[in-house]
């Protein structure tokens, strides 16, 4: 074999007729690391890709192994990996080695898949163009002079360009599903509390969330099969019993009510955004959904919702990068001076950025007008998302107003880069459940749809995009590198 | 609202973060304009609306107070700054004046 196979799914095929095995996929997998052009990775851990490989072959050949076993994946560098050095993109913790590995990183071992090493993403996942990582922008295989996303850009990368079958990533405000679609891949973000962040660098607690990159809408069930469910270390993880994610795949839409919120079509929105998504509600519609026009009035409030709510949050969460136990220090002439300068000199000018943000919002004074206001506004914003479900059965939207941009072209407007979120955050502040899938081409770039469901519909969220992605062809473009 | 150059400096203190004069204005003026942005929040009347803080429905999570392994004492000071070490410890600097 030259280059991996397109999907697990059919990795796990081949491993199961002995036409492949793990040891080789982690090498095909690797290689196509090592030459990756678009500064993807941060680390690749070969050794000990190759000795949970060679653990894989032996559990396949006892044939007791789950679908991830021996299928080699990417792991965003914000989810701590024991012995693996874990730096979330900062030169804060460029030296950071943790001594335990996240639960969702013990699962996926635990299930037998290849950790092959650590993506590149914006520093503590602040951004959504990967230009904020302190070890430099990653670059869209689609077209190299654009960026593919963020925050979790490594990823999405290294499953777009065929250098792993899936990857990890977070999900704050969009960091998932946004890369996803201006990679051309699917991206998901779980309902908040689907998902251990044990071990997971903290950046807005009542907002992240993990998930998976992938290229098919079945393997991200598949991943997701593995990750969820409750973490005893994790209090904020929901106690529900398991359940088959892929159980509805095959089921179609015929019948279903899907909405349309007429906010999520707003001028400033790409043409050929607009026109790829309406194909695909007319696709919907043709087999069988009934599109419903619904209104999610509060929408074009949810970004500045989100921009005091996740800052205050990451402005706590931050704190304790203070140059004692773990990371850099920058040691001053007495211990307050110690803190300005380790945190001056180890957070990039985005943190900073949020830092005082955050910290303004929490301020005496301000906390009422701003974060206590924000947090009313959310309730509103959630309030809404219930309505709309109580009528229809999932919502479809663009994933993001653009295509990917230019690299550079945004970096010193922080609001019209925080203006790529609006149509991912108002998701994560309600903690719903949402995934991008590719949906075409605009300007030869790759165009998503987002599918969003009530609370723990994650079933009814893949069943919708499984029967859009078995009529169409879009998921089968990859960028001409990956070819 | 616009935020001053005093004001970035102060929070900026607050934060613990020490800028340079170049990042002081930079800072000022840019997040001026998100500022100006998130005042929109205020046309929304909440007057009857409680803040929600967590969308999960869990309140109060507990768990059996039992004893688990940990981190040693070594894993958990090996990844201490250059010069943070002192044996079991991390090594700080003074923040009690001696008498």
């Amino acid at each position: 074999m030259k280059g991996l196979p397109r999907t697990i799914t059919e990795a796990a095929a081949l491993l199961r007729r002995r036409e492949t095995n793990a040891l080789e996929l982690a090498e095909i997998a690797l290689r196509a690391a090592h030459a990756d052009g678009f500064n993807t990775w941060l680390l690749l851990s070969d050794e000990r890709a190759k000795a949970q490989a060679r653990a894989a072959d032996e559990r396949l050949r006892a044939g007791d192994a789950s679908l991830l076993c021996g299928i080699p994946w990417a792991c965003k560098d914000i989810i701590g990996t024991k012995g693996v050095a874990t730096t979330a993109g900062s030169k804060i913790l460029e030296s950071y080695v943790p001594p335990y590995s996240a639960t969702v990183v013990e699962r996926l071992d635990a299930a037998g898949a290849v950790m092959m090493g650590k993506t590149n993403l914006d520093e503590f996942a602040m951004g959504s163009s990967n230009e904020n990582s302190a070890f430099g922008a990653v670059k869209n295989p689609w077209r190299v002079d654009r960026v593919p996303g963020g925050s979790s850009g490594g990823s999405a990368v290294a499953v777009a360009a065929g250098e792993a079958l899936f990857a990890l990533g977070t999900d704050t405000g969009g960091s998932i599903r946004q890369p996803a679609a201006l990679t051309g891949v699917v991206g998901m973000k779980p309902t908040y509390g689907r998902v251990s962040r044990y071990g997971v660098v903290a950046f807005a607690s009542s907002l992240d969330q993990v998930g998976p990159f992938t290229n098919s809408v079945e393997d991200s069930a598949i991943v997701c099969q593995a990750l969820f469910g409750k973490d005893p270390s994790d209090a904020t993880t929901m106690p529900l019993p398991s359940e088959d994610l892929r159980r509805d795949l095959g089921r179609g839409v015929k019948g279903m009510r899907l909405g349309v919120p007429k906010e999520f079509f707003v001028a400033g929105m790409e043409k050929g955004v607009e026109r790829a998504v309406r194909d695909a509600l007319s696709e919907l519609e043709r087999q069988g959904a009934e599109l419903v026009d619904v209104s999610l009035s509060l929408t074009d409030h949810g970004l500045a919702v989100y921009y005091l709510i996740q800052p205050a949050e990451a402005s706590a969460n931050l704190a304790r990068y203070d140059g004692v136990r773990y990371g850099l220090r920058v040691e001053g002439p007495d211990l307050l001076e110690t803190y300005r300068r380790t945190r001056g000199k180890g957070f990039g000018p985005e943190v900073k950025r949020r830092m005082i943000l955050g910290t303004y919002a929490l301020s005496a004074g301000y906390y009422d007008a701003y974060y206590v206001k924000a947090q009313k506004v959310r309730t509103l914003i959630k309030q809404e998302f219930d309505r709309v479900f109580e009528k229809v059965d999932a919502i479809v939207t663009p994933t993001s107003p653009t295509v990917a941009f230019k690299i550079g072209q945004k970096v010193n407007d922080p609001l019209s880069m925080y203006l790529n979120d609006i149509f991912t955050l108002p998701v994560n502040i309600s903690g719903l459940p949402g995934i991008s899938l590719p949906c075409g081409l605009s300007d030869g770039l790759p165009v998503g749809l987002q599918v969003i469901a009530n609370s723990y519909q994650e079933a009814t969220m893949f069943r919708v995009a499984a029967a859009y992605e078995r009529a169409t062809k879009h998921h089968e473009l990859r960028p001409k590198v990956a070819a | 609202m616009p935020i001053d150059r005093a004001t970035i400096v102060h929070v900026a203190d607050l934060a613990r973060i020490a800028l340079t004069e170049e990042e002081i204005e930079r800072f000022t003026g840019q997040l001026s304009v998100v500022l100006d942005a998130v005042e929109r929040l205020k046309a929304v009347d909440t007057s009857e609306i409680s803040p929600t803080a967590s969308t999960l429905p869990l309140i109060g999570v507990q768990r059996d107070d039992v004893i688990r392994p940990g981190l040693t004492t070594d894993e958990a000071l090996a990844n201490a700054p250059k010069g943070g070490r002192d044996g079991e410890f991390f090594r700080v600097q003074e923040i009690l004046e001696t008498r």
